[in-house]
């Protein structure tokens, strides 16, 4: 049986676990489209949780309306969006424009997927944040998000 | 004679070993060499010869001395006449197979002007919504003379039903069409993730095709039991093999529930495996894939005909395994992936374009991976004996193990009830999320390697040329749906998907009402719409 002084020590950490998961930067890593490819989003997910994130996956086939309701409900800082599908140009804008109607507009967007340099190019023009694409090391993605993701105010 | 054992000691007392581990891409530890102490197959009971029981050498007594593998490139972007073109083009460069890539919205039973395709159509493959996009896509292309796979499962039963119909406008009678669809549902659940029902219910339409070929479509292959998903989600080799097996038996299982006879529908089931990177293993997971499906065969279900134990399968080169950076280095992955399949003495094959991280193949890139091929087939040799690995000790012992690894996993999803039970609880799923993540951590602590992506990097890529879709063509399908579904005779077309619905609930065979609706131009979101209705829409668990 625990013993007084240990209960406290337990008690005292939970706190101090409440109290970092509340500083936490809380992402929603979301699946817009209608393809199945969910390989690089899970793996993200996973590595931005080791990362000591607070991570919200969404799961396949969410349209952009799910999406941005889901950042809403989570009170999320960023939104990172896996696209495979080539519908990237069609997405990122209409989750974007989802957000600002909704006065989101300070989460922070960022993305990855079969996304060709040019396309790249005119989302990060649009305010995409910043585009992965294939043969990103988990370790660069969580490094970026550490440097570039702030706690909404 | 000095045992391995005894070899082992004197040389590596000496040599000296580079530090890694020596694992295949999968990471199964491999020996530092294989000896007649690992070859504990018996010849006669495991091995033989090809085209005999257990079939580990090959389906056919002569293999490709008899007839090459077929050169089957996949194919789709686009409004079914840009796909029709590239269609004729690859039949003119010496393909002698179709196989057909749709749309996401395709994919997913949705019509082209439904608000959830907006931005996908054409995009990842061809558009098709009614029977007047499939006539467009087959134009003169005689489908009793081609034959045709298509990629698709959850709306297969609709596409295969308008592939029927475009046939019987052909004039060609539904004996006479050959091809294949893929049609895995399970395969979906655990790796794809393309779906509208749940899996019971996505299994009984399955097994409606199944039952619909063999009484009137005998020479198609209704389900291509595909362990390529598998792999390109992350998986081990032994997983691709144990989870795609362990789906083959459920079907099986599923028919025979029905009251058909093992020896009508299991002659026409068709396999669907990846070829990746690590050459050895692939070609031991192609033969150990035989053995074990012939064995399951004859010895669980009692088949009597030798065709009903031949594991046939198509293969294609791992998507997942291709390059954006360097992409030219992506035609010699795709040549050593094609070689191991080739040795695996593969039915069908097809390879991926260099270019195919980046985009849609361009015709050029197609050309080379096509004629990677014809090189393997006329060029190297390889074709001229049947097996040239067996007894190899490195490939027979890698073959046992396999095979090993690969019942624990069919027994232990057996003990769970089945892949069906399986799924529900995220076993496969988790399994493979797992060994994903696993390989991903070793090619960033540089376990493994990837040439131009975590070694032997460059500064400064060159580009190549990519294929561009045009989004203008989005447009013009929509218009051209919304025409078609405004002059049809629309009281015509509910009353066939009123049949449609009654099906669902009878227990009813659906492919004739399918048809039905299919000739009266219901569409693929039409007759999705039922399925929902009727069965409910299956939503992804979201594991991590």
């Amino acid at each position: 049986m625990r013993n007084a002084f240990e209960s406290t020590i337990a008690s005292y950490k939970k706190v101090e676990l409440y109290r970092m998961a509340e500083n936490r930067l809380r992402i929603v890593v979301a699946k817009p489209g209608l393809d199945g490819h969910d390989r690089g989003a899970k793996i993200i997910a996973r590595a931005l949780r080791d990362g000591g994130f607070e991570v919200i996956y969404t799961g396949l086939h969410q349209t952009p309306e799910m999406i941005a309701e889901a950042v809403l409900q989570e009170d999320a800082d960023a939104v990172g969006l896996s696209v495979l599908s080539g519908a990237h140009m069609t997405l990122f804008p209409e989750i974007m424009r989802l957000l600002k109607e909704k006065g989101a507009e300070d989460v922070a967007v960022f993305g990855g997927g079969i996304i060709p340099e040019d396309d790249a190019a005119r989302l990060k023009a649009m305010g995409v944040k910043e585009i992965f694409t294939p043969g990103a090391s988990t370790e660069d993605i969580v490094k970026w998000v550490r440097e570039n993701i702030h706690p909404r105010q | 004679m000095r045992t391995r054992e005894q070899w082992l000691k004197e040389t590596y007392k000496k040599a000296a070993q580079r530090p890694a581990r020596f694992s295949t891409v999968s990471d199964m530890e491999i020996e530092p060499v294989y000896g007649p102490e690992d070859l504990t197959a018996d010849f006669d009971r495991d091995i033989g010869y090809p085209g005999e029981y257990p079939y580990t050498r090959g389906v056919y007594g002569s293999m490709y001395r008899g007839r090459l593998w077929t050169m089957r490139q996949f194919a789709g972007f686009g409004l079914a006449e840009d796909t029709n073109a590239r269609f004729h083009f690859l039949l003119s460069q010496g393909q002698d197979g179709l196989s057909t890539a749709f749309d996401m919205p395709t994919l997913m039973g949705y019509d082209a002007d439904h608000e959830r395709a907006r931005g996908e159509v054409g995009r990842e493959g061809v558009s098709v919504t009614s029977i007047h996009d499939m006539a467009r896509l087959f134009d003169r292309i005689p489908v009793d003379k081609v034959t045709t796979s298509m990629t698709v499962n959850c709306s297969a039963s609709i596409l295969l039903a308008m592939y029927l119909v475009n046939a019987e406008r052909q004039g060609v009678p539904w004996e006479r069409v050959g091809g294949t669809i893929q049609n895995d549902m399970l395969k979906e659940f655990i790796a794809q993730k393309e779906w509208i029902c749940p899996p019971q219910p996505a299994v009984r339409i399955v097994t409606d095709m199944i039952e619909f070929c063999a009484k009137k479509a005998p020479r198609w292959h209704p389900v291509s039991i595909s362990g390529y998903h598998i792999r390109e989600a992350g998986s081990t080799a032994v997983q691709e093999l144990a989870f795609t097996l362990a789906d083959g038996i459920c079907y099986v299982e599923e028919a025979l529930k029905r009251g058909l006879d093992i020896d009508d529908f299991a002659p026409r089931l068709s396999f669907f495996f990846n070829l990746h990177n690590d050459f050895l293993e692939e070609v031991a997971k192609l033969r150990a894939a035989r053995r074990i499906w012939a064995r399951l065969m004859k010895e669980r279900f009692h088949a009597k005909s030798e065709r009903s134990m031949l594991l046939r399968t198509h293969a294609q080169t791992a998507g997942a395994s291709l390059t954006a950076q360097q992409p030219l280095n992506n035609i010699v992955r795709v040549a050593i992936q094609a070689l191991a399949g080739v040795m695996g003495g593969v039915q069908s094959l097809h390879t991926n374009s260099m270019d195919e991280t980046l985009a849609l193949p361009t015709e050029g890139a197609v050309m080379v991976a096509l004629r990677t091929q014809q090189i393997i087939a006329e060029e190297s040799g390889v074709a001229n004996t049947a097996d040239p690995l067996g007894g190899s000790y490195a490939v027979e012992a890698l073959t046992d193990r396999m095979e090993r690894d690969a019942l624990q996993y069919i027994r232990k999803i057996d003990e769970m009830g089945g892949m069906i039970r399986a799924i529900d609880t995220g076993y496969p799923q988790r399994e493979i999320a797992d060994a994903a993540f696993h390989y991903q951590r070793q090619l960033e602590d540089r376990t493994k390697t990837v040439v131009g992506v975590n070694k032997y990097t460059v500064p400064e890529e060159l580009p190549i040329p990519t294929l561009k879709i045009d989004h203008a063509l989005e447009e013009k399908q929509v218009q051209r749906v919304r025409k078609m579904k405004q002059g049809r005779n629309s009281a015509r077309v509910k009353e066939a998907l009123r049949l449609v619905a009654q099906a669902c609930r009878s227990g009813d065979n659906l492919m004739d009402p399918i048809c039905e609706a299919v000739r009266r131009e219901a569409t693929v979101g039409e007759i999705s719409d039922i399925f929902r209705a009727e069965f409910g829409v299956y939503k992804d668990p979201g594991w991590l």
